[in-house]
């Protein structure tokens, strides 16, 4: 299996791509950092007793005043910087990575449903999707998140937040799914090898999932991976907008916030690298979908 | 002797709406367009023979192809399997496990994400024909090597197999239902000829051997010829003119069957030239009135432009021409 | 003189998985005024002979031996700047597909005036005359007012006889014909294949009529070269190569093909397939699929020897040639 992997084409063209390579290798550190940070991270942000209010503002380890310990400096209540960002990217990621699945789930159904059955499901789903488009995605996540926070109790909200988060982004990312797979099953359906199922009798359901689906999956990559980078940024949005993750479960968007409250008064780091991380780990990921996308695609190669 | 029908067209016809989208069409005051893809057909094929339909692309021979396995409904007229309405032999397990259908492309008529094995084995396993997937590996194996392929070949995917060997897997998954009619939608017109004639072949072959009746759907007359006991020829979503196959083409009687079979290059064709007949086929949206043959017919009267020829039989064949039927050999 | 010379040629691609010979030591050779059938089954190289005669390879396909001669004079050598003015000029095309020669943005007026003012001091009035009398001459119908229609309002047989006027407007030696009937229905390709035989006769146009369809060869062309696995299998009077084959696999092939006239219960059928191009074999190409096959077959590729009034490259010929 992964011998046939290493031999692919797909394989080929992504080795000959510096840029992918580069990417994957960051993706990759990044992963890791993040996945294994409790066991990875120099100390850990959230156990309060190891916080010592003395070490606040230490600035990066390479400034001249710089803590050894603090690679990338600590903040206002002494927290490592560097270990905050492991932590912090490991809930971006969480949340992205559900928001995406989310929006597979709900974009791909849909689009299979409407692009093989066709007729009446078709424009009734298809028009739901064209006004969803036509509103920016951030406001419908605002949207969602605010009658979250009407409907639920205060206690039950700041527990469930992280949930109706990756409800929120991935409400609002189903729609570009549902059309791409719409389009491309549009076109697999009338495929002989379709009719031949048909023939025999087989169901509609069955059709969609196990002929079709697994011929349109291709483009779904290439955009679920383009979405994992908007959904991340999307969090961090709302996050720093102040409506996403509470600072006692911060993700990169959460230490953005707090950090720029510092950056005039001098602390520019407890912002600034965790901006460079996030801006790192979604240009990865563009970069790698951008990648992706021409290889998939049959006609560049 | 009663013949022993297995496929009985009635006066079938299918027709499309092509028009433009409601709102389009209703700013743009037109009236809805209807394209009469099949208008009117009746034929029966026996068991154990093969029918074959010709006609250029348009004339509905695909269309037909559909509505005999049920994929298409008919808009009017009625097809019956075994005795059966096609809707309510569909409608049983048993009636539709004995139809089944190859198609054209051989690389669009298997799933490429799927693995030989599986794809032949879908129609066992849909007809629970077989259980176990000891049995049904072994009837697969078998079915692959009916049709010239290796059992082991089942392990591999489609993209790994030329188009005729394809074609062979298509077949293979047509017979794993264990049907007793097939309809073969141009099985050939996407090979090279030297697997053309192995696919013919085999076809032929497994006719005998299994004792298939065939619905032959082609374009190409040579090929026809060599596969057909009946032949249908289509214009325009008609038959002009159907009979045994050795009758028709020893004795053309409809001006469209002659064109046909003047157009034909030939081997024997070798330094002698064609006469084409202009003109082109027309758009089965707007078909001509009258007979739909008359602008290009060399035999075409008045009469031809305004009444629709009814269907004459000649003999053992049937044939919808006026000049056939007044003996006209002149316009 | 032959008006085109094809000399061993050799078209070769580079892939990752090693250098793939698509064609390997095509020879053949076109004179004045005559018509030469190139057949074969798909991934022959038929096509890809045709292409690299007009310098119209796909990158990173490349002429990587031989030669081609037009006129005396090597045509393989030159650049695509070099080669554009003899295109048109020199030699014309025809393609499966009206619309990729066809500009579907451009009346097809304009097409042939420009095509004609590109090769020839025509002024504009002049063009369009000649236009109008090429459009009647391939037979469109009220040419003088449908010159300034476009592409999209004829239909494909339509189409396809524009391609030949606008093939044949600059007055080539040569035409390469790619498969020019193939997407027509039977009435109307053989409309287009007696416009094609007419008009290139009265013009006195060489043709390389390439096709998979050997029935519009035998009454098409006057020679036949049969290609195999990017070789010349055969090449001869095509009376001669359909009537009487040399060849195992121009034999074969002639027995496969379904026949109007006569018919047979089985026909004759050659196992097998075409070998890929990363899995030639060695020896003679046709060897794994041949029944006559004998040792050197295996061994060592022949070459085209006379035989009878054909030429085949198959050793059974040239050990009659070498004994006798």
């Amino acid at each position: 299996m992964l011998g046939r992997f290493l031999d692919s084409d797909v394989f080929y063209s992504f080795r000959r791509n510096p840029l992918a390579v580069g990417s994957a290798i960051i993706l990759v550190c990044v992963l890791i950092g993040s996945v294994f940070s409790p066991w990875l991270a120099p100390t850990n942000p959230f156990d309060l007793a190891s916080l010592n209010v003395m070490d606040s503002f230490n600035p990066p380890a390479f400034m001249p005043d710089g803590a050894r310990a603090n690679l990338l400096g600590t903040d206002e209540q002494g927290r490592d910087v560097l270990s905050s960002i492991m932590y912090g990217t490991r809930v971006s990621l969480f949340v992205g990575v559900l928001a995406v699945a989310f929006a597979i789930t709900l974009g791909v159904t849909v689009g299979l449903v409407a692009g093989y059955l066709g007729g009446f499901v078709e424009s009734m789903l298809m028009r739901i999707t064209d006004v969803q488009l036509s509103f920016p995605s951030i406001l419908i996540a605002l949207l969602v998140d605010g009658i979250a926070r009407a409907v639920l109790p205060r206690e039950l909200h700041n527990s469930l937040e992280l949930y109706v988060l990756i409800f929120a982004i991935g409400i609002s990312g189903w729609p570009q799914f549902a059309r791409t797979v719409r389009g491309s099953t549009m076109v697999e359906r009338n495929k002989e090898y379709v009719m031949a199922a048909r023939v025999i009798g087989i169901g509609s359901a069955r059709i969609m999932f196990s002929h079709i689906l697994p011929n349109v999956l291709g483009p779904v990559l290439v955009i679920a991976t383009l979405s994992l980078g908007q959904a991340i940024l999307a969090e961090a949005t709302l996050s720093f907008l102040g409506v996403g993750l509470p600072p006692t479960e911060p993700s990169l968007g959460t230490l953005i916030r707090i950090g720029q409250n510092f950056l005039l008064s001098g602390e520019w780091w407890v912002t600034i690298f965790p901006g460079i991380a996030l801006a790192l780990m979604v240009l990865a990921i563009n970069l790698l979908g951008d990648w992706l996308r021409d290889a998939l695609n049959p006609r560049l190669r | 002797m009663a013949e022993d029908i297995v496929l009985l067209a009635d006066q079938v016809s299918r027709y499309f709406d092509v028009s433009r989208p409601w709102l389009q069409r209703t700013l743009a005051r037109e009236p809805k367009q209807v394209l009469r893809a099949v208008d009117g057909v009746s034929f029966r094929v026996a068991r154990g023979s093969t029918l074959s339909l010709v006609g250029e692309s348009g004339c509905g021979k695909s269309t037909v192809a559909r509505l005999a396995v049920g994929l298409y409904t008919p808009s009017g007229g009625e097809i019956r399997f075994e005795g059966e309405a096609i809707s309510a032999a569909r409608a049983q397990p048993d009636l539709r496990r004995r139809m089944n259908m190859i198609f054209q492309d051989p690389y669009a008529s298997l799933n490429p994400r799927w693995r030989v094995r599986d794809i032949v084995a879908e129609p066992i396993r849909a007809f629970k024909l077989l259980s176990s997937t000891a049995d049904i590996n072994a009837r697969v194996g078998a079915l692959l090597t009916q049709v010239g392929l290796a059992a082991a070949d089942g392990e591999k995917f489609p993209h790994e197999f030329s188009g005729g060997q394809r074609q062979r897997i298509s077949i293979a998954r047509a017979l794993s239902s264990e049907p007793e009619f097939l309809v073969c939608d141009e099985p050939t017109s996407a090979l090279d000829v030297s697997v053309q004639a192995q696919i013919l072949n085999l076809m032929k072959d497994l006719q005998q051997r299994l004792g298939l009746t065939y619905l032959f759907i082609s374009h190409n007359l040579s090929v026809v010829r060599h596969m057909s006991d009946r032949l249908g020829v289509m214009y325009l979503g008609r038959i002009v003119e159907i009979g045994p196959a050795a009758e028709i083409f020893a004795n053309p009687r409809h001006p469209y069957t002659k064109l046909l079979l003047d157009a034909i290059p030939d081997l024997d064709m070798v330094g002698r030239s064609r006469t084409p007949v202009g003109g082109e086929v027309p758009s089965p949206i707007n078909p001509p009135p009258g007979c739909p043959f008359h602008p290009r017919c060399p035999l075409a009267n008045a009469r031809c432009k305004t009444e629709k020829p009814q269907v004459l039989h000649l003999g053992t064949v049937e044939i919808a021409c006026h000049a056939a039927e007044e003996g006209r050999t002149t316009a | 003189m032959a008006l085109l010379d094809v000399v061993d040629l050799v078209v070769e691609f580079p892939t990752r998985r090693g250098v793939l010979r698509a064609l390997d030591g095509v020879s053949l050779a076109i004179e004045p005024g005559e018509v030469l059938g190139v057949v074969g089954e798909s991934g022959a190289g038929k096509s890809l002979t045709g292409a690299a005669i007009i310098g119209l390879l796909e990158p990173p396909g490349r002429v990587a031996g031989g030669q081609i001669l037009l006129n005396g004079e090597r045509i393989d050598t030159k650049t695509q700047e070099q080669m554009r003015p003899l295109r048109g000029k020199q030699i014309g095309a025809i393609f499966q597909d009206p619309l990729t020669t066809l500009n579907p943005l451009y009346s097809i007026g304009r097409q042939l005036v420009e095509t004609m003012q590109t090769h020839m001091k025509l002024s504009d009035r002049d063009a369009r005359a000649r236009a109008i009398k090429w459009l009647e001459e391939v037979g469109i119908p009220a040419a003088a007012q449908r010159i300034d229609a476009y592409p999209h309002q004829f239909s494909g047989g339509m189409r396809q006889r524009v391609v030949i006027a606008l093939a044949l407007c600059a007055e080539p030696k040569l035409v390469i014909a790619d498969e020019p009937t193939t997407a027509l229905d039977v009435s109307i390709q053989a409309q287009i294949i007696t416009l094609l035989k007419r008009i290139t006769r009265e013009h006195g146009t060489s043709v390389m009529l390439i096709t998979h369809d050997m029935g519009v060869i035998a009454e098409t062309a006057d020679r036949v070269a049969v290609m195999y696995a990017g070789r010349v299998a055969e090449i001869g009077p095509v009376a001669e190569v359909v009537k009487h084959p040399a060849h195992p696999y121009t034999e074969g092939l002639m027995g496969s093909i379904p026949s109007l006239t006569h018919r047979v219960d089985r026909l004759r059928q050659i196992d097998g397939s075409m070998p890929r191009l990363t899995a030639i074999p060695t020896g003679c190409a046709f060897n794994p699929r041949c029944d006559k096959v004998f040792d050197r077959c295996r061994r060592h590729r022949p070459g085209l020897v006379p035989s009878g009034k054909t030429q085949a490259a198959c050793w059974l010929y040239a050990t009659e040639a070498a004994n006798g």
